[in-house]
C-alpha cells in the first residue's frame, strides 16, 4: 500500500489543478450558452486558422532565436568555476524578478518612433526605423522575456556534463567542433527539449507582448482568446474551444520535437 | 623495447595557485617501455600524465615527442591516448560506439571501424557487448571498454591513470596480467600511474618513484627494491628497517656499535649514512650465535610469514620469518653483507624505518603518519 500512500498527494494535486480545470474547459468548449452539447464552438476555430498559424510561427521563430542565443551562454556558464557559475546564473535570472509588464512597457518606450533607439539612430546619423507594432518587435519581446527559461534548463543539463568526458573526446582526436558535435550537443539534447518547451508554449499563447509591442490591430491567438473572456462580445464557449485546440496543437508540436530528438539519438548511435 | 626515446620531459615545473606541484621533473621513456609512476596521493602523478597528454602546459620546461618539442601541441593532435582515472566513457553511446569514437573522428570507413572494434572487444574479452549501454556495465567491464577505446586509436603511447584502482583484488590481478600482455603484444609504450607498489613492481620495465612533485628514483623494479636511493623510497617500496650508521671505509659500515661488512662503496670516510635492512633478509639464530640479540615484543600472523617486532637496545625492528617466536623470546640475528644496503643521508633521513609504534592500524594509516606518531611517542 506504500505506493498508493505516496501517490495520494499527487492525486489530490492532479485533481485540483489539472483534472477539474480541464473538465471545466471541456464543458465550455462543447456546450452552448444554454449548456446543451454542441460542436459549433469547435467548428468556429476555422475562422482563426490563420491566427493559429501566425502564432505558432512567431512562437517558433522566438524559440529558435532564444535557443541560438542561450546555447553558447549556457555552455560558457557551465564551464566556469562553481562560484562564478552561481553568480552568472543569478545575473541571468535577475530580470525575471522585475515585473513582466514593466519590462514590456520598457521595450515600448525604447522601440517607439520617437523612442530611445530611434533617437540614438538619428544621433549617429542613421535613418530612423519603424520598430514598434511590427512582427519583429513582438518576437523581440518574446525573446527578451523568455530567454532565461531557455538558458536555465540548458545550463542545468550542461553543468552535469563531466569535464573528463570532454577531455576524453579531445584525447581521442576530436578538435573543438567535433567535441561539440559528438559529445556536447547530444548530451545537452534533454536541456534543448525542456528549454524549447519552456519557451515555445508561453510564446505561442502570449497576449500581453503582442498587444503592447504589436499594436492594437495586431492579433495573436492569445489575444483572440483574451477577447473571448473580457469586454464586449465575449464568448466563454468559443474561448474555451480555442484554448483547447491551442493546447492540442502545442502537444502535437512538442511530441514532434521529441520524436526528432529521439530519432537523432538513434541516428547518432548508428552513424555518429 | 628499444633505446629510441619516444617521450622526454625536461625540467618540467608546474604550479597551481602558486603551489608548486611538479618541481624540475626530468623523465624519458623509450619506445615500447612499460613505465610506472609510483607515489603517494597528491605527489603529482596525474599532473605528469596530463602534461604528456596535452591537457596541461608546463610553466617551465619542455615536452618532447620523438625529439620534437610539443609543448604547444593540443591534446587532440597527439598520438597519445589516455585511460582516465575514472574511465570517462561517453554515456550517450553504446559499447561499440565508445570504442569506435576515435575512428569516427578520423572518418575511417565503416568496414575498417567494424573490423577494429571487433578485434579490440575480443582483446579485452567483451565480445557480444557491442550493443550494451555503458552505464549498465560493471566497473571492470567499463574499465575494459576504456582500454579498448584507447587502443582502437592505435596510440604510440598509452597513458593509464590508476586504471585498476576501483576493481576488487581478484579482478585487479587478472587485469594486471591482461594489460601486461596487451602491452607486450602491441609493443607500444605504457605510462602507468599507481600508488600500489606491488602492481608497480610486478608490471613495469621501469619504476619512477615520486614524492612531493619530485622524482625520488628511477630504475628497474629490482633496482628500486634492492638499491633504494633514500629513506622515502626504501620505506615506500616494501618494508624497511632504517638505521643511522657511519661508513667507516668502503665495504665497512658501523651501526649499533658494531662493524658490519657490506657491498657498498664510494662514500666519504666516516660519512654518516642510512642503513636499510629488509625484514625478510634477516636470519634468526640462537642468541649466542647472533651479531645482535634482541627480545620479541609483538608477533602478527600474516599468512606466509610472521611479522615479528624485535627490540634491539630500544630500537625496534620488523623481521619477517616463517618460524614462530613468541612474545618475550630472546633471539639472535645474523646480517650478511648482501642483506645490508647503504644510502646517502637525505631530507627523508630519520622519518621512516622505525617500528617502535608498529601495529596493524598504523600500517593502514600510511607510513608518513605512522612515522610522525612514532616520533611523538618517542618524545613523550
Ligand atoms: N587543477 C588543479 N588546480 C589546483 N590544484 C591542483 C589541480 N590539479 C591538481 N592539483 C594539486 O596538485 C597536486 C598533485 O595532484 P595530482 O592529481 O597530480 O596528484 P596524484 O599524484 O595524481 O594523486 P592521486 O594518487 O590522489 O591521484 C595535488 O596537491 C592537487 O591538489
Ligand atoms: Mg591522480
Amino acid at each position: 500500500m506504500k505506493s498508493r500512500a505516496a501517490a495520494t498527494p499527487f492525486g489530490l494535486w492532479m485533481g485540483i489543478f489539472t483534472v477539474v480545470p480541464m473538465a471545466i474547459v471541456l464543458w465550455f468548449a462543447f456546450t452552448d450558452a444554454n449548456g446543451t452539447f454542441t460542436l459549433a464552438n469547435i467548428a468556429r476555430i476555422w475562422q482563426y486558422a490563420g491566427t493559429y498559424v501566425d502564432s505558432i510561427w512567431m512562437g517558433a521563430v522566438a524559440t529558435l532565436i532564444c535557443l541560438v542565443l542561450a546555447y553558447p551562454v549556457a555552455l560558457s556558464i557551465s564551464r566556469k568555476a562553481e562560484h562564478m557559475q552561481r553568480t552568472m546564473v543569478m545575473i541571468v535570472m535577475l530580470p525575471m524578478w522585475m515585473n513582466f509588464l514593466l519590462r514590456t512597457y520598457a521595450w515600448m518606450t525604447l522601440l517607439e518612433d520617437q523612442g530611445l533607439l530611434n533617437q540614438f539612430l538619428r544621433w549617429i546619423g542613421l535613418p530612423a526605423m519603424h520598430l514598434i507594432n511590427t512582427d519583429a518587435a513582438v518576437v523581440l519581446g518574446m525573446v527578451y522575456n523568455f530567454l532565461p527559461f531557455m538558458i536555465l534548463p540548458l545550463y542545468s543539463v550542461m553543468a552535469k556534463l563531466d569535464n573528463r568526458i570532454i577531455e576524453a573526446a579531445q584525447d581521442l582526436g576530436s578538435n573543438g567542433f567535433q567535441v561539440f558535435r559528438r559529445v556536447i550537443l547530444p548530451l545537452s539534447a534533454p536541456g534543448i527539449v525542456s528549454g524549447v518547451t519552456m519557451v515555445f508554449v508561453p510564446a505561442v499563447s502570449t497576449f500581453v507582448i503582442s498587444k503592447l509591442l504589436g499594436g492594437s490591430k495586431y492579433m495573436m491567438i492569445g489575444d483572440v482568446i483574451e477577447s473571448m473572456f473580457v469586454g464586449d462580445g465575449c464568448d466563454y464557449n468559443v474561448g474555451a474551444a480555442l484554448s483547447l485546440v491551442l493546447m492540442v496543437l502545442m502537444l502535437v508540436c512538442m511530441s514532434l520535437m521529441r520524436k526528432v530528438d529521439n530519432g537523432e539519438d538513434e541516428l547518432g548511435g548508428m552513424m555518429a | 623495447m628499444n633505446e629510441k626515446k619516444i617521450i622526454e620531459l625536461k625540467n618540467i615545473a608546474v604550479s597551481f595557485d602558486g603551489e608548486p606541484v611538479l618541481k624540475n621533473l626530468n623523465l624519458s621513456i623509450s619506445d615500447g617501455e612499460f613505465v610506472t609512476l609510483l607515489g603517494p596521493s597528491g605527489c603529482g602523478k596525474t599532473t605528469t600524465l596530463r602534461i604528456i597528454a596535452g591537457f596541461i602546459t608546463p610553466d617551465d620546461g619542455d615536452v618532447f615527442f620523438e625529439g620534437k618539442r610539443v609543448n604547444d601541441l593540443p591534446a587532440y593532435k597527439r598520438t597519445v591516448n589516455t585511460i582516465f582515472q575514472r574511465y570517462a566513457l561517453f554515456p550517450h553511446l553504446n559499447v561499440y560506439e565508445n570504442v569506435a569514437f576515435g575512428m569516427r573522428v578520423q572518418k575511417k570507413s565503416n568496414a575498417e571501424i567494424k573490423e577494429t572494434v571487433t578485434r579490440m572487444l575480443e582483446l579485452v574479452n567483451l565480445k557480444g557487448f557491442e550493443k550494451r549501454s555503458v552505464s549498465k556495465l560493471s566497473g571492470g567491464q567499463q574499465q575494459r571498454v576504456a582500454i579498448a577505446r584507447a587502443l582502437a586509436n592505435k596510440p604510440r603511447v598509452l597513458l593509464l591513470d590508476e586504471p585498476l584502482a576501483a576493481l576488487d583484488l581478484k579482478l585487479r590481478k587478472d587485469m594486471q596480467a591482461e594489460l601486461k600482455n596487451i602491452q607486450k603484444s602491441l609493443g607500444i609504450s605504457f605510462i602507468y600511474v599507481t600508488h600500489d607498489q606491488e602492481e608497480a613492481l610486478s608490471m613495469s620495465d621501469t619504476v619512477v618513484v615520486m614524492d612531493d612533485g619530485e622524482i625520488q628514483q628511477i630504475g628497474t623494479p629490482q633496482d628500486i627494491y634492492n638499491e633504494p636511493e633514500n629513506a622515502f623510497v626504501a620505506d615506500f617500496i616494501g618494508e624497511s628497517n632504517i638505521l643511522d650508521g657511519v661508513m667507516l671505509e668502503d665495504y665497512l659500515v658501523e651501526f649499533f656499535g658494531r662493524k658490519f661488512k657490506c657491498l657498498d662503496a664510494g662514500f666519504d670516510k666516516n660519512e654518516p649514512v642510512d642503513v636499510v635492512i629488509r625484514p625478510e633478509d634477516i636470519d634468526i639464530v640462537e642468541p649466542a650465535k647472533g651479531h645482535l640479540t634482541g627480545t620479541v615484543t609483538a608477533v602478527t600472523f600474516k599468512g606466509v610469514h610472521y611479522d615479528t617486532i624485535v627490540d634491539f637496545k630500544g630500537f625496534k625492528w620488523l623481521i619477517q620469518t616463517t618460524d614462530y617466536y613468541g612474545e618475550g623470546s630472546v633471539i639472535g640475528i645474523v646480517l650478511n653483507p648482501e642483506d645490508i644496503h647503504i644510502m646517502k643521508k637525505s631530507a627523508y633521513s630519520g622519518m621512516f624505518g622505525d617500528y617502535s609504534s608498529y601495529s596493524e592500524e598504523f600500517d593502514e594509516l600510511g607510513d608518513a603518519e605512522a612515522a610522525a606518531e612514532a616520533e611523538e611517542e618517542a618524545e613523550g
